[in-house]
C-alpha cells in the first residue's frame, strides 16, 4: 500500500495533478461569473421583452438547456477557428451554463410583485435603476442556493472538457494514469481525482446547505 | 447511422431511468428513516454521486474495471453510470418531497395501525408524486442528455454517432445540427411539460405548497 502511495505521489505526478487543479477551478470561476452576468441579462430579456430579444433570448435557453453540453464543446472546438482550446472549451461551458442560470434568475424574477415596478415608477425611478436596485437584490437573495447548486454542477462539468485533451483536473489524472498498469496505482488514482472534486463540491454544498437552514430560521 | 444511436441513446436513457428512479425511492425513502445506520448509508449515497463528475464514474466502470478484471460492455456501463449517478438527484427529489408532507398524517396513519411500509405506499408517496413530478421530470431531462458521455467510451450513442460520422465525412456542421436537432426533440417536450405543470400547480392548488422546486437542484 506504501509503495503504491510512493509510486503515485511523486513530486512531477503531484505538480502535473495540481496544475490540472488550477486550470479547473480557474475555468469554474472564470465561467461561472461570465455566466451569471449573461444568464441574468438573458432573463431579465426572456421576462420583461415580450417582442423581438424576448423570443430570441427564450429560443437561446431553450436551445441550450434542451441538448448535451458535450455537443457544445465538440461544436465550439471543433467549428470555431480562433482562440486556444481552452478558450474554445471555455466558451462551450458558458454558453450553456448562462441558459441554465437564466432559468434560475427567472424564477428568482417570478417570484417579485409587479406593484414593485409601479412603486418603484412612481418614485420616478427608471426602469434600469428599478431592475438594478429593486428587482435584482431581491432576486439574488432568493437564489443563491440555485445559484450555488449550480456552481457545483459548472466545476463538476468542467470534466467534460477532458474529451478534447484540455489539461484540467480529469485529463491530467488520465494522463497520469497512463503510465501505470497495476490495479491498486489505477484506482489509487482515481481515488485522487474523486476526492479531488468531492472536496470542492461537498464544501459548497455544506455552504449551500448552512445558507439554507439560516435563511429558513429568519423567515 | 444517426438512427442507430438515436434508438441507443433511448434505450440507455430509458433503462438507466428506471435503475435511477428504483435507487433514488429507495434512497429517498431511507434518508427520512428514523434509523441513524440507514440515512448514514443514504447520505454517503447522495453526496459521494453528487459531488464527483459523472465522467469519472463512467471512466471508472470502463478503465478501473476492466484493469481490475471486470469487463463491462459499454450499454451496461452507459446505464448503470448514468442511473446510479441521477439515482442521487432522484433520491434528494424524493426526501424533499416526503419531508413536505405535514408531520401529523404520520402521527394520524400510525393510531390507524397502518405499518411504516403501507404508510409510505398508501399514505406518503402518492401525496409526494403530485410535488415532485416537475423537478423529476427535469431530472429525466439531465439524465437524457449526460447519455452523452458515453460518446467518451465509444458507446455508438447518438453523440459518438454524430462525432463519428462528423469526422469521417468532415461535415461537422450538419452533423452536430442534425445530432442536436434530435436531442431536442427527446428533451424539449418533457421540460416544456415539467414547467407547464408546475406552473398549474402553483395556480391551482389551495393548500401551500411546502416545497419550493425552484429551490432545489434543478441541474445536475
Amino acid at each position: 500500500m506504501l509503495e503504491v502511495f510512493e509510486n503515485v505521489f511523486t513530486p512531477s505526478n503531484v505538480e502535473f495533478l495540481a496544475k490540472g487543479m488550477a486550470l479547473t477551478l480557474a475555468l469554474s470561476v472564470s465561467v461561472v461569473i461570465i455566466s451569471i452576468v449573461f444568464g441574468t441579462i438573458l432573463a431579465l430579456l426572456r421576462t420583461y421583452e415580450k417582442r423581438f430579444f424576448g423570443k430570441l433570448a427564450g429560443f437561446y435557453i431553450e436551445m441550450f438547456r434542451n441538448t448535451p453540453l458535450l455537443l457544445w464543446i465538440l461544436v465550439c472546438c471543433f467549428m470555431i477557428p480562433y482562440g486556444t482550446i481552452v478558450i474554445r472549451g471555455g466558451l462551450a461551458l458558458t454558453l450553456y451554463t448562462s441558459a441554465v442560470i437564466a432559468e434560475i434568475v427567472r424564477g428568482g424574477l417570478n417570484s417579485i410583485a409587479e406593484g414593485q415596478f409601479e412603486a418603484a415608477k412612481s418614485q420616478g425611478f427608471t426602469l434600469i435603476q428599478t431592475l438594478i436596485y429593486i428587482v435584482l437584490p431581491q432576486c439574488f437573495k432568493s437564489i443563491v442556493p440555485s445559484l450555488l447548486s449550480q456552481v457545483i454542477t459548472t466545476v463538476k462539468d468542467t470534466s467534460f472538457l477532458q474529451v478534447v485533451a484540455i489539461p484540467e483536473y480529469t485529463r491530467s489524472g488520465f494522463v497520469v494514469m497512463g503510465r501505470y498498469t497495476t490495479t491498486p496505482e489505477v484506482f489509487m488514482i482515481f481515488t485522487v481525482l474523486a476526492v479531488g472534486y468531492f472536496v470542492i463540491c461537498f464544501s459548497l454544498s455544506c455552504v449551500v446547505r448552512s445558507y439554507q437552514k439560516r435563511t429558513q430560521i429568519a423567515r | 447511422m444517426f438512427g442507430e444511436g438515436f434508438l441507443r441513446t433511448i434505450e440507455v436513457a430509458a433503462l438507466a431511468l428506471m435503475l435511477a428512479l428504483v435507487l433514488g425511492i429507495i434512497f429517498g425513502v431511507i434518508s427520512t428513516s428514523n434509523n441513524k445506520v440507514m440515512r448514514g448509508i443514504a447520505r454517503i449515497y447522495v453526496e459521494f454521486f453528487q459531488n464527483t463528475p459523472l465522467v469519472i464514474q463512467v471512466f471508472f466502470l470502463y478503465n478501473g474495471l476492466a484493469i481490475a478484471g471486470l469487463r463491462l460492455s459499454v450499454f451496461v456501463i452507459g446505464v448503470l453510470g448514468v442511473g446510479i449517478y441521477h439515482g442521487a438527484y432522484v433520491s434528494e427529489v424524493v426526501k424533499t418531497g416526503i419531508t413536505s408532507i405535514p408531520e401529523g398524517q404520520v402521527e394520524a396513519a400510525k393510531s390507524q395501525g397502518f405499518t411504516y411500509i403501507q404508510y409510505m405506499r398508501y399514505i406518503i408517496l402518492p401525496q409526494t408524486i403530485k410535488i415532485i413530478l416537475p423537478p423529476l421530470t427535469n431530472q429525466a431531462v439531465n439524465l437524457i442528455k449526460n447519455t452523452s458521455v458515453l460518446a467518451m467510451i465509444s458507446g455508438f450513442d447518438l453523440m459518438y454517432m454524430a462525432d463519428s460520422w462528423a469526422s469521417s465525412s468532415l461535415d461537422y456542421g450538419p452533423s452536430y445540427v442534425f445530432a442536436g436537432l434530435l436531442y431536442f426533440i427527446l428533451c424539449f417536450p418533457l421540460a416544456t411539460w415539467a414547467r407547464k405543470y408546475e406552473e398549474r400547480l402553483k395556480r391551482n392548488d389551495t393548500t401551500r405548497i411546502l416545497y419550493d422546486p425552484c429551490e432545489e437542484a434543478v441541474t445536475c
